[in-house]
């Protein structure tokens, strides 16, 4: 009997249970989507920053030190220190050896051109091939690093080639300056030697890079008689964003409980990365690069605190969405509650007859609403991050919860008026 | 089994204050017992459904008490008094209220329905029970109908149905000829007679001259008072 009323009610009154649901609907709907893209956006935004470049430099522990009491600018070094090109591959050793994306180390120099002026001259990497003793094949160097330059003639310098040992690229304003053309031969002086190189890049980096020589490392070595020495390593890492914990440790890892600094040691987070750094590389000091590193998890942070708004929000909307529907559904059938009391039926039971509507409608709109918020999920992941948004399967139960608490909670009030309303009062006759 | 107001009282506010305070029921006794029927007459807002609904369980008075056997009604726990009103009492609403979306069979098994499974014994008794007093009623062709579309006498006479299928010990019956036709107003009142004779107290309110002449007891209303 009580079934039959069920029955009778949602389809009486399907206009209010379909208002019910599509409430449901929306609330599931933006919750679904907001905390699906919120779990996956993590690992996006990572992504999405990392292809913008290093986010940890390297440099000899002396100098670094130097460097920051007397604040110098960077390159600026007050004291001959370097650290040993040999040790780049230990990159690849840490902890979070996988989360290493790639790496280059930079040598500079002033090198004296035929007309009497100077340029700065950097050696690096380009697509340095490394067979590392764990088996692992890798190309590191700044051509992965340096992605967004724009090559405007010739190509990015390739070292598999034999040719490229006495090749250079060029900055852009520098080859306009001196009137320098791919394949043209150019002298260059260093400290210790003169060598000729040939022009087989120009690149548009849109900075002070475009005053520059870029050469291969060997090279400026040489010029400057610096076997296996380089002054500094970039390296581009995934990172965690930094919390609490990873604040504290990178001020002194030392002053953790030994549980937390087993945390952080084991969370890839920027902090840990150089501590692990400098544990591998003797004499070396690693540092976040700042702006970057904090812009990361900033983003992060703010991105996901938006999106749990949008969802408490959300939520908030559709519990009192319901809960108008809900009382105004108890107040169209007060007469018939009032009868069922009068006839004997317990609070309890009646109570128990509206919330199996209200859930029964309830599931039905969840169900729509997840599946309707998952495509929520993909737009946003197409139009904003340009990927799919894996489907994260802990939103199920979580949305779930969420949901059957916003509508135990939008029932409350109309579920207090059943338990108020007297019979005698909607009894009276005249309706 | 004897039904017994002692000296109830009900007020309602009209408006703020102690001065608006209104009795609906003046420190009224009526005693109801099996096999009588009363019939309650009296002016429109004299109080008479006040008292019904006090004496059925349905409204706390403000003062007295409503005694079953000897047992206030009100003193029983929530549990206790809706299985009273399920199955000791019975009730025809002034409003002739029925569940709309329910058909008039349901409605009248709706009591039942409440509390006991469909193969109880109980429950078959009362639906034969059920389908006598329709054919008494003249109006066993609506079985199936729907309630909402039922008239306003079909409804009153579901009513009636409803609160004498389960063979309650008190019936309460709110105007329950009030838009019968003669004829009907005969056959309804000669149910609520015949639910008298058969051990049930009756308690009748109605402004029809002709109730009186089915009743054993008569009394009459006026501005709270017996
Ligand atoms: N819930 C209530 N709140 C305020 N006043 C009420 C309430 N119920 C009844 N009253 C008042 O109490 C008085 C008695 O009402 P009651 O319904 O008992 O009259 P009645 O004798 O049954 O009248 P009728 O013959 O018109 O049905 C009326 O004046 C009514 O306005
Ligand atoms: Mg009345």
């Amino acid at each position: 009997m009580l079934f039959k009323m069920i029955r009778g009610v949602l389809y009486h009154q399907r206009a209010k249970m379909l208002l019910i649901a599509f409430t449901i609907v929306l609330g599931t709907s933006l919750a679904t989507g907001m905390l699906n893209v919120m779990w996956d956006v993590g690992d996006k935004v990572n992504q999405e920053l990392k292809t913008y470049g290093a986010n940890i430099t390297v440099k000899p522990k002396d100098a670094s030190l130097l460097t920051d009491i007397y604040d110098v600018g960077e390159g600026e070094q007050l004291s001959e220190a370097y650290l040993n090109e040999e040790d780049l591959p230990k990159l690849k050793t840490i902890f979070w050896a996988f989360n290493i994306v790639d790496f280059t180390p930079f040598l500079e120099a002033d090198a004296s051109l035929p007309d009497g002026t100077d340029a700065k001259i950097v050696g690096t990497w380009f697509n340095h091939h490394l067979s590392l003793p764990t088996g692992e094949e890798l190309d590191a160097g700044i051509a992965g690093m340096r992605s967004w330059w724009d090559v405007t003639g010739g190509n990015w310098l390739d070292e598999s080639e034999p040719s490229a040992a006495s090749s250079v690229m060029v900055g852009t304003l520098l080859a306009e300056e001196k009137g320098w053309k791919i394949g043209d031969e150019i002298t260059l002086a260093g400290s210790a030697k003169e060598m000729t190189a040939t022009v087989a890049g120009i690149y548009d980096a849109g900075g002070d890079e475009d005053l520059e020589i870029y050469a291969p490392l060997d090279l400026v070595q040489a010029l400057t008689d610096r076997e296996g020495k380089v002054d500094r390593i970039e390296v581009s890492a995934l990172t965690t964003p930094d919390n609490e914990l990873a604040q504290r440790a990178a001020k002194n890892p030392s002053a953790l409980s030994s549980r937390d600094y087993e945390t952080w040691y084991c969370t890839a987070y920027v902090s840990a990365i150089c501590y692990q750094i400098q544990e591998a590389i003797p004499n070396a000091s690693a540092a976040a690069v700042r702006q970057v590193a904090e812009s990361e998890g900033t983003i992060l942070d703010k991105t996901q605190l938006l999106m749990l708004l949008i969802t408490a929000l959300s939520l908030i909307g559709a519990a009192l969405g319901i809960s108008n529907l809900v009382t105004a559904s108890v107040m169209e059938r007060s007469m018939e509650i009032g009868l069922l009391k009068a006839i004997g039926a317990r609070d309890r039971s009646i109570t128990f007859v509206i919330m199996v509507e209200i859930l029964v409608t309830a599931l039905i709109g969840g169900v729509a609403g997840y599946f309707l918020g998952f495509g929520f999920a993909q737009l946003i992941g197409q139009s904003v991050f340009g990927s799919a948004i894996e489907m994260k399967l802990k939103v199920i139960p979580i949305v779930a919860a969420l949901i059957t608490l916003v509508t135990l909670a939008g029932s409350l009030p109309a579920i207090r008026m059943v338990l108020r309303l007297r019979p005698a009062e909607v009894l009276h006759g005249g309706q | 089994m004897r039904l017994e107001a002692a000296a109830v009282e009900k007020w309602f506010f009209r408006g703020k204050g102690d001065r608006n305070r209104f009795y609906a029921v003046q420190k009224t006794d009526l005693a109801l017992a099996s096999g009588k029927v009363t019939v309650l007459t009296g002016r429109s807002g004299s109080g008479k459904t006040t008292l019904m609904h006090m004496m059925a369980g349905l409204l706390v008075p403000d003062g007295g008490q409503v005694l079953l056997d000897g047992k206030d009604l009100y003193a029983l726990d929530d549990a206790s008094l809706s299985r009273l009103r399920n199955q000791t009492f019975g009730m025809i609403p002034q409003g002739a209220d029925v569940m709309p979306e329910l058909t008039v069979l349901e409605n009248i098994l709706l009591p039942r329905g409440i509390c006991m499974r469909e193969r109880d014994s109980a429950y078959a008794e009362t639906k034969e029970n059920c389908l006598r007093l329709l054919e008494q009623l003249e109006i066993s062709g609506l079985l199936d109908v729907r309630a909402k579309e039922l008239s306003g006498g079909e409804r009153r006479r579901v009513c009636i149905a409803r609160a004498l299928a389960a063979r309650p010990a008190v019936v309460f019956a709110d105007e329950p000829t009030s838009d019968l036709d003669d004829e009907s107003t005969r056959t309804a009142l000669s149910v609520l007679r015949q639910a008298a004779d058969d051990g049930c107290a009756v308690m009748i309110v109605s402004h029809d001259a002709e109730a009186t002449d089915y009743a054993d007891e008569k009394r009459k209303m006026d501005a709270g008072h017996l």
